[in-house]
């Protein structure tokens, strides 16, 4: 089984390297002439100002913290859809596992109306 | 036959990885070429044809000039994200393509070899967990780059990212439930044995297309690099090789999506209507057949990928995530749950799945897709416009006989 990792491994030290050839030859082959108007951050041609350490809408953090609990979610599906002809459960066979995922989804549904209704998918 | 083992494996797979990588970049380069020219095509202009038969060499001409073109390294930028960045948007890229079976397997004189870099047993989450790294590339070369628009670009790439992801997970485990397996292999080959999985479950395939479209930021979701609103997005501040690499990685990502998309829903390297292709004594032959069927099929859904492209406009942000939070999540999991249903009482026991319930279930998917495109159009073009106009004239027409 775990044989079946090697070409993975090997494949990624390729890429690893080739991508670290790429950014370096690059860099050794291109030249470098910096000037004080190349220097600047390119905000479409006008003389740039501020930061661009912005701060940014909280919804950003909110999206990735529901990302979690709905990634998680799918990947506890995938190893029930896959056992899912092979399950026994409270001796109703594939029914079982059936309420049993249905049980897990309803839970789940809750929290997303709770979510939708509380606003956090609002983006206007 | 047996499969190859030992050494011998170890030599074979150094081959089979060379070659799949240089066939990922030979065809990535020339698909730069198909877009621009097929940019052209749909604009009614010519598109590059100067740089050999009919602009043949042009992407060789591109990759020259971004090896020796002047590099910026921005002194207000966080040095070694910026370099790192490109990097880390570069190497998951061309990783995930490792797991997509490519042609039936090679006979040799060491034993048979798959047509796979590496056959996983856990195929498809390896997709998932790899293609997810490439957020961090996103992320980090839009706040590195220390620009606005560059730190706008990454933080849409990020929340689209992860939006999308969910939506693709959750339409292929309605593939996973029906196939009973996560190694692609065997999601292949029991879509050989009944019928290609783009039937009994349509509206997981158009869920994961879209999603798809999503995940490789492409028009009409190509909300974290809009040149119209963010200059270049998250890569704004590079230029040459490490700008070159972003582009790569965004190819082969499409190319990965492309290549998923016909393992799950279109029978992987399965040619239609015959079963030679897919029973014991492995040729030559058969592998090449399989391989040219597999990339015709691929290279349909990158041909899709620029066709969408200069036909759809693009979203704007909130409307973006309505739609992958609102629309495709809740559909892929009240799909997920209607297949499961449908598998069970379908699939009587000891009786595998073939034909018969694929096309059972293909009808269903015509009725369940008629209402969800429905509901998706809001009255807007499907009952939109062209009814009203019709019902318009009739009223009028109405009128003037009365």
């Amino acid at each position: 089984m775990l044989e079946s990792y090697v070409p993975l491994l090997m494949l990624m030290v390729l890429v690893i390297v080739s991508a670290a050839a790429m950014v370096g030859l690059s860099h050794l082959f291109s030249a470098s002439r910096p000037t004080a108007v190349k220097s600047q951050p390119y905000e479409s041609g006008i003389p740039p100002f501020g930061t661009a350490r912005e701060r940014f809408e909280v919804k950003f953090y909110l999206v990735a913290v529901l990302f979690i609990v709905f990634d998680i979610e799918v990947v506890f599906m995938m190893p029930w859809a896959v056992t899912f002809r092979q399950l026994d459960i409270l001796g109703l066979g594939v029914l079982g596992g059936l309420l049993e995922m249905a049980a897990f989804v309803v839970v789940l549904v809750v929290g997303y109306v709770y979510v939708w209704k509380r606003g956090a998918l609002e983006w206007t | 036959m047996k499969w190859v083992t030992g050494s011998a494996f170890v030599y074979l797979s150094a081959v089979k990885i060379l070659a799949v990588f240089g066939l990922l970049m030979l065809i990535i380069a020339f698909w730069t070429l198909v877009e621009r020219r097929g940019a052209a095509f749909i604009q009614n202009r010519l598109g590059p044809n100067r740089v050999g038969p009919g602009g043949l060499f042009q992407p060789v001409a591109d990759g020259l000039k971004n090896f020796f073109k002047e590099e910026t390294l921005p002194p207000f930028a966080d040095r070694a994200l910026f370099v790192l960045a490109p990097m880390m948007a570069f190497i998951p890229a061309f990783l995930t393509f490792s797991v997509v079976p490519f042609a039936s397997p090679l006979p040799t004189p060491w034993g048979l070899v798959r047509m796979q870099v590496a056959d996983l047993p856990i195929g498809f989450l390896f997709i998932l967990a790899i293609s997810s790294l490439g957020v961090y590339g996103f992320v980090l070369a839009g706040w590195s780059a220390n620009n606005k628009y560059a730190l706008l670009g990454g933080l849409r790439g990020s929340a689209q990212l992860v939006s999308y992801e969910i939506a693709m997970g959750l339409s292929a485990v309605a593939v996973l439930v029906f196939a009973g397996d996560i190694s692609l292999n065997v999601i292949v080959a029991r879509q050989q044995a009944s019928v290609w999985f783009v039937l009994p479950l349509f509206l997981a395939f158009f869920l994961f297309l879209v999603a798809a479209f999503a995940e490789t930021n492409r028009l009409p979701f190509d909300l974290p690099e809009a040149e119209s609103e963010l200059v270049a997005g998250y890569h704004t501040e590079y230029s040459a090789m490490k700008f070159a690499m972003f582009y790569l990685a965004e190819y082969s990502n499409m190319v990965t999506a492309s290549g998923l998309l016909v393992c799950l829903f279109f029978g992987g390297w399965d040619i239609p209507f015959t079963s030679w292709d897919n029973t014991a004594p492995w040729t030559v032959w058969k592998t090449l057949a399989t391989f040219v069927a597999f990339w015709a099929k691929t290279l349909f859904f990158l041909l899709l990928y620029v066709w969408v492209r200069w036909t759809v406009p693009r979203f704007r942000f909130d409307q973006l995530m309505d739609l992958g939070w609102k629309v495709l999540l809740p559909t892929a999991l009240g799909y997920v749950i209607f297949i499961a249903l449908a598998t069970w009482a379908l699939e009587v026991p000891g009786h595998e799945f073939g034909v018969r319930e694929g096309l059972i279930l293909a009808a269903a998917n015509v009725v369940l897709g008629y209402f969800f495109f429905r509901v998706l159009d809001r009255n807007r073009v499907l009952g939109g416009p062209a009814n009203r106009g019709r019902k318009l004239w009739r009223a009028s027409a109405a009128r003037r006989r009365s």
